[in-house]
């Protein structure tokens, strides 16, 4: 059951989200060259920022929300099998979501909000950027609500029935999206939009961040959801096994929902308006999250095994020869997991409050968290548009070497553009810098990882050129008539399910309930401090231009 | 399927909230308490100071012996830039002038005699003698001395003063000049253990910095007069509680090898 209205639904949202992405990527290249000694510098750093807000904006707000939205509308049909309910409102929520785009993008363009993605506040832009954010977060919101009332819809319908993971996975980043967007809604709201209009002319900087870090940390598990839904209901499927556990997969995904919220604050550890106190709390629910990542890479990697095992392999490691390494979705978990792995350990390194100081700002930062976002999680992005085109297009995707070379083409772009950052880190380079002079002996030996760094998004920005390719072309490939999608089926059928499982009424008390403790107590206390407020920074005006 | 999911009855219910409760207890007493008792054992804070920096609260220093708000901050002092260039010959001239009434004690030209027991002011830096000065009289810095003789300085009084004495040069007394005394390893290297920094790291000729005495040759008794002083907490001007975190953790042995060391250079 997949109507053709719902898949035109799906693909507008997929294709502005791909299209967001790749200018996104182009962007990021773009900045990488500029920072390296290929290029004299531009003479205005302003450029730089105003393209780093464009890159950060449009990889964090646009691209991974229009993806978990059109990956869920496409679940409720093909899981629940069910008519979507309500699709005018999901076509008004997209509707939100592009014009928010076009909205927050345009004063980004001329320059008029240079705050980059996390806003900065002091920093102001131009009221348009937020206004643009705030839209692209309601249009979401839509989607949220759309979720929770076909499910309660399908419950009706089939009462006592345990709710397809696919579905109660989906809800699990729908309601994450809701809770934690939150955060970010109300500093932009009652902190930064009075002063962006003009009403005030200072803000309690202090306070703004803390409230980001109530988005901040939360939005990247929002962005894993489809990743991880695709790891358990698309992954063992695709490549002939079998889910090792059903149950496994629901635990895990509650357990996201209650422990990845109340950890932001572990973005401030450098930050003076937090006590070390909250800080160290925030770093144990940090520390918690691992118990959720480590159930689902056991959980796969034995699904992955069974694969292997029914394919004939054999013995401690045979079964790994014997895997499907010719299916793009095998390479894709195969990379998504090594990457993962990677960039997990950087982050266990970044949530220890001592180690973190050395690292804290530096190259090191954006080296993690394009090795947990741009690679674990997009190659799954990757892997799921690659698993649904055929049914999204009614069309054939052609299996030859391209879709391979791209995802090789990403894994090993961002292993050669992230294990750099990481490198020239530690040595100490500042990250949102717009220029380095590498003749300044202090800084000549960082050169080559920068050139390195450069090279490795140029197989990326390949690999995007490449993605896309793929699916042109699975828009005029010929028409073909497919069997049923089918989700992963686990090696014991899912029978009968805990009620605690089957919904989310306890997993979001407890959510919300750690989210008050954890967050209550910093943000009151901040409230109530007299004189924390400071001088807006105002961002814009004709850029000062010219070579030095 | 039917059965209640908020009951105690309900296993889910009850395991699941009573593990995220004792996760959440256990982490804020470590946080809360058990942390802050470790910072609070090697600072000069008291446990409660220590849970509120730990929660983020400001905790003001208090000194209780003065009135308002000159009891909430260790000085009232703020060093600008006028400091850090050269010093203005008339200011030398007048504060040559204010200075007779300083000799008894501090010497002629800044050198103390032997015997007085008080401070050499030659060749101290101009911002270190006047923020001693403006803090003597606001009482920041209590002294049965020198409190009353600074309480008709003007400002102006203050800073002519300290770049006089800026500009004198250090005399080496007799019965101190080529004594050797070993370089105590809580001068060149601190206690990192203890959270006590090296004394050199600022107390030295070349470091310079604002409102920081150089304090080679003061006589002993003054240095470990002083040394007791912010131990005990009877002093109490210096800023960010610098000297008294230092001092906190020193020895009686300690404070008198140091001071003997200083007083010999």
């Amino acid at each position: 059951m997949f109507s053709k209205e719902s898949r035109r639904l799906v693909l507008a949202h997929f294709w502005v989200a791909f299209a967001a992405f790749f200018v996104a990527l182009l962007l990021g290249e773009w900045q990488m060259y500029i920072r390296s000694p290929l290029r004299d510098w531009i003479g205005n750093p302003e450029l730089y920022y105003r393209s780093v807000t464009a890159h950060g904006s449009a990889m964090g707000y646009v691209f991974p929300t229009l993806v978990a939205m059109g990956f869920g509308y496409a679940i409720v049909e093909l899981a629940l099998k069910q008519p979507l309910v309500g699709r005018r409102w999901a076509w008004t929520g997209f509707a939100l979501v592009v014009l928010g785009t076009v909205v927050a993008m345009a004063p980004v363009s001329v320059g008029l909000a240079s705050v980059l993605y996390t806003f900065y506040p002091p920093l102001i832009g131009h009221p348009a950027y937020y206004i643009g954010i705030v839209l692209v977060v309601v249009g979401s919101w839509i989607w949220v609500a759309l979720m929770s009332v076909n499910l309660r819809v399908w419950k009706k319908a089939n009462p006592g029935v345990a709710v397809p993971l696919p579905m109660f996975a989906n809800l699990a980043g729908a309601y994450l999206w809701a809770w934690t967007s939150v955060g970010a809604a109300v500093e932009i709201l009652f902190l930064i939009l009075p002063v962006a209009l003009g009403f005030k002319s200072t803000i309690d900087a202090g306070l703004a961040r803390v409230f980001f870090s109530w988005t901040l940390h939360a939005i990247v598990y929002f962005w894993l959801m489809p990743a991880y839904i695709a790891f358990y209901t698309l992954v063992p499927r695709a490549i002939g096994g079998r889910l090792y556990s059903d149950m496994m997969g629901r635990i895990s995904f509650v357990l996201f929902l209650v422990f990845s919220m109340p950890i932001g604050v572990h973005h401030l550890f450098q930050d003076p308006q937090v006590g070390a106190g909250v800080k160290f709390l925030h770093a144990v629910f940090t520390a918690m999250v691992s118990v959720p990542t480590l159930l689902t890479v056991f959980t796969i990697t034995a699904s992955v095994e069974i694969a292997g095992r029914l394919r004939g392999g054999t013995g401690a490691l045979g079964w790994v020869k014997a895997l499907p390494w010719h299916n793009p979705m095998m390479l894709a978990v195969a990379f998504s997991f090594i990457l993962l792995g990677f960039g997990g350990a950087g982050g266990l390194i970044n949530m220890s409050y001592q180690l973190d100081f050395a690292v804290h700002n530096t190259q090191w930062i954006t080296g993690h968290f394009h090795l947990i976002f741009a690679g674990a999680i997009v190659i799954m992005y990757f892997a799921v548009a690659y698993d649904l085109w055929p049914h999204l297009a009614g069309r054939a995707l052609v299996q030859d070497g391209m879709m391979k070379a791209q995802l090789w083409l990403w894994f090993t772009g961002m292993i050669v553009l992230t294990f750099p950052w990481h490198v020239v880190g530690v040595m100490g380079m500042p990250r949102r810098m717009a220029y380095f002079d590498y003749t300044n002996p202090e800084i000549a030996p960082q050169a080559i990882t920068v050139i390195l760094s450069f090279i490795g998004g140029l197989m990326l920005v390949i690999s995007g050129v490449l993605f896309l390719l793929v699916l042109l072309r699975g828009h005029r490939s010929r028409v073909v008539e497919l069997p049923e999608f089918r989700f992963a089926q686990a090696v014991h059928p899912v029978g009968r399910v805990p009620v605690a499982l089957n919904g989310y009424a306890l997993w979001l008390a407890l959510m919300i309930g750690l989210s008050l403790v954890n967050y209550g107590y910093p943000i009151a206390q901040l409230v109530g401090l007299k004189q924390t407020s400071v001088p807006a920074v105002p961002i814009g005006g004709s850029p000062v231009g010219g070579t030095p | 399927m039917n059965e209640p999911l908020f009951s105690l009855k309900n296993r889910w219910f009850t395991v699941s909230v009573a593990a995220v409760v004792v996760i959440a207890a256990l982490a804020a007493l470590f946080a809360f308490v058990w942390l802050p008792r470790a910072h609070a054992r090697d600072a000069a804070a008291s446990l409660w100071d220590a849970i509120c920096s730990a929660a983020g609260a400001p905790a003001r220093y208090r000194n209780p012996g003065l009135p308002d708000e000159r009891a909430v901050y260790p000085t009232s002092v703020i060093i600008g830039s006028e400091f850090t260039g050269p010093v203005d010959s008339v200011a030398v001239g007048r504060g040559a002038t204010l200075a007779l009434q300083c000799s008894m004690c501090h010497g002629a030209r800044g050198t103390a005699s032997a015997g007085t027991n008080a401070p050499h002011l030659a060749g101290q830096p101009p911002s270190s003698t006047y923020k001693q000065l403006r803090d003597f009289k606001s009482g920041h810095r209590p002294s049965a001395v020198m409190q009353p003789l600074a309480t008709n300085l003007s400002d102006q009084d203050m800073r002519d003063l300290a770049a006089f004495y800026s500009q004198q040069q250090r005399e080496t007394l007799v019965g101190h000049a080529g004594v050797q005394v070993e370089v105590p390893r809580i001068a060149s290297n601190g206690s990192p253990m203890r959270n006590i920094g090296a004394c050199a790291t600022c107390h030295s000729p070349g470091v310079a910095r604002v409102a920081t005495p150089i304090i080679d040759g003061l006589p002993a008794p003054y240095i470990a007069d002083q040394l007791r002083a912010f131990k005990a907490g009877r002093r109490a001007n210096d800023i960010n509680q610098q000297m008294r975190n230092a001092a906190h953790a020193l020895t009686d042995q300690e404070i008198d090898v140091l001071a003997k060391y200083y007083a010999s250079r």
